[in-house]
């Protein structure tokens, strides 16, 4: 038992959790800005990068191809900023155009690399396989000790662990402007605060754990835990500190139960097959999304149109 | 040689005293420019009203001031030196609907981003740091709602923590943006006290104001704007009736003017 949950599920887990914490920690910020939409923009926007990787090297390599996925995303991310301050559109206007201008060229070039006759697997590099991504040396709880056992971990565990580390440096110690220039730029600015570069640094480290966990665990993850680890923890407190911690709970239960109920569920209800790691846990968020909205204790005060109206309908 | 123009500036820009120094101002949105050319200088220990019809580039002008909007061309000068090097020195009040209130925050919280610059980026937030925040609330009559959500907050309500959290700034130039607008009349009397207050102590303060029939009972000085400038001085040889024709291109209705006819 401990054997099979160290060499099977438990570098998923943690893959998922840190993918999951990742995203939803800039998610808070995003949500508030009215940017959170920005996630499956960059879900989106990476495919001419990862189509560019390959064409530049020739070979289906996981380097260069995220090297172009965040190249791709970066180019995204300052397109955006640009035609919202330029054309003076609002934000999610912006991202529309730009996000499907910039896939819209992905495929254009995937045809140029079919052409080329070899086989690019964007089916993979887009959706991920969470349950692939097993640790073969892990032959126990004692192989976590063991250098030679630790080598064979997957790098995708790294590299998530490292840029969850990134998330989490940057908003500890930006916390204070970040969330002045969230909260009333005009201000923010008035005091000195670099706001236009504080809000492209977000997005960019937002677009960076984006990259890394959808190479790791697909896109369908990313979407989900921009959005609904944070506004599920909107919903439970008043307070953004709070909040952000929330988050990180509901992200964290969402990777670990939605891995389990992927393994196990079907075969608790009887069906041969596991399902989808990916597609559980970003459902399992959405769940405790639609609990919150129901039973969180603040969902009155986020806006209060929306909620007198569920108070109302609640009430008949 | 950008210090030789600095040298030049100095010896011929008279106002190294002036809180807020606006030389050659303009700034656009699009084609037409919301404030063009604008020379002036606000003087220290007064109260101005900056007043001017709707759209007039009142908020424009103070936007551009702080830095917030970039204008076309113009100089800024705070107490004699270029404005980032004079922010400290200078608190600012938004328009109370420029922010979403849903946001979530409570009182003391967002009193205590006036502290920010103090604080620094990992600065420990002490017991002093609070007890000012709360005495900040209450100067505004606001301090039983430290743990207020501020969604829960009326109107009146959010423009006193707005004020709280200019006060919390310590500055010696306050910047108010339509601080009465939406008010009810127990916030304006509390609010005009607070600013009479920081008059006493010395302070500056500037305010976009639109009602006219209270100019002369809460300013000393106005500022008329219409996208250019009209006039500034003190508010009984500004605050006319010619001025105010020219300022409102003759659409404004006598019965509005009411006091400054009188005054």
């Amino acid at each position: 038992m401990g054997q099979d949950f160290v060499m099977l599920s438990l570098t998923p887990l943690l893959i998922g959790i840190a993918a999951a914490v990742a995203c939803a920690l800039p998610g808070n910020f995003l949500l508030l800005r009215r940017q959170a939409l920005i996630g499956d923009a960059i879900s989106h926007v990476v495919l001419p990068g990862i189509v560019a990787g390959f064409l530049v090297t020739g070979m289906v390599a996981t380097g260069p191809m995220m090297l172009g996925a965040a190249a791709a995303a970066l180019v995204a991310v300052i397109l955006i900023e640009v035609i919202r301050r330029l054309g003076r559109i609002e934000p999610g206007a912006a991202m529309g155009v730009v996000f499907t201008a910039m896939f819209a060229a992905g495929v254009l070039l995937l045809e140029q690399s079919a052409a080329s006759g070899v086989h690019l697997d964007v089916q993979h590099a887009l959706y991920g396989n969470l349950e692939s991504l097993i640790w073969l040396d892990g032959y126990g709880w004692g192989a976590l000790t063991d250098p030679n056992a630790l080598a064979g971990l997957p790098p995708e565990l790294g590299r998530m662990v490292a840029v969850l580390l990134c998330t989490v440096l940057f908003i500890a110690v930006l916390w204070r402007p970040l969330v002045i220039a969230t909260f009333d730029e005009g201000f923010a600015r008035a005091m000195g605060i670099p706001t236009a570069i504080l809000g492209l640094a977000l997005v960019a480290v937002a677009a960076l754990s984006a990259v890394a966990a959808f190479d790791a665990v697909g896109s369908i993850i990313v979407i989900a835990m921009f959005i609904c680890p944070p506004a599920s923890a909107r919903l439970m407190t008043d307070r953004l500190g709070r909040q952000v911690a929330w988050s990180v709970v509901f992200a964290t239960l969402s990777a670990v139960l939605g891995y389990v109920l992927a393994g196990y569920g079907p075969l608790w209800l009887g069906y041969d097959n596991a399902v989808s790691a990916a597609g559980m846990i970003a459902t399992v968020s959405g769940v405790i999304l639609g609990g919150a909205a129901l039973f969180g204790p603040r969902r009155q005060s986020v806006s209060r149109a929306d909620a007198t109206s569920l108070a109302s309908t609640l009430a008949e | 040689m950008s210090m030789a123009l600095e040298l030049v500036g100095r010896a011929t820009a008279p106002d190294t005293d002036s809180p807020l120094s606006i030389r050659g101002l303009t700034v656009s949105y699009g084609e037409k420019p919301a404030v063009f050319s604008v020379d002036v200088s606000f003087r220290p220990g007064q109260m101005t009203a900056i007043v001017g019809p709707n759209g007039a580039g009142k908020s424009t002008l103070l936007k551009a001031a702080l830095g917030i909007i970039r204008p076309l061309s113009g100089q800024i000068t705070s107490y004699g030196r270029p404005l980032h090097e004079g922010r400290a020195r200078i608190a600012y009040v938004p328009q109370r609907a420029s922010v979403d209130w849903d946001f979530p925050a409570r009182v003391l919280d967002v009193v205590m981003m006036g502290l920010t610059r103090e604080l620094g980026l990992l600065g420990r937030v002490r017991a002093s740091h609070r007890a000012r925040a709360t005495a900040c609330l209450d100067r505004v009559g606001m301090a039983g709602f430290a743990h207020r959500q501020i969604g829960q907050l009326s109107g009146g309500q959010q423009q006193r923590v707005f004020l709280a959290r200019a006060l919390a700034q310590e500055a010696d130039l306050y910047l108010l943006d339509e601080p009465f607008a939406g008010v009810d009349a127990a916030t304006e009397k509390a609010i005009i006290a607070v600013l009479h207050g920081l008059r006493a102590e010395g302070k500056t303060v500037i305010a976009v104001h639109h009602d006219l029939a209270t100019v002369a009972e809460y300013f000393d000085r106005v500022f008329l704007i219409n996208t250019t400038a009209i006039a500034e001085g003190p508010v009984a040889e500004v605050f006319t009736p010619s001025h105010l024709q020219t300022a409102y291109g003759g659409r404004l209705a006598l019965a509005q003017m009411g006091g400054a006819a009188a005054g």
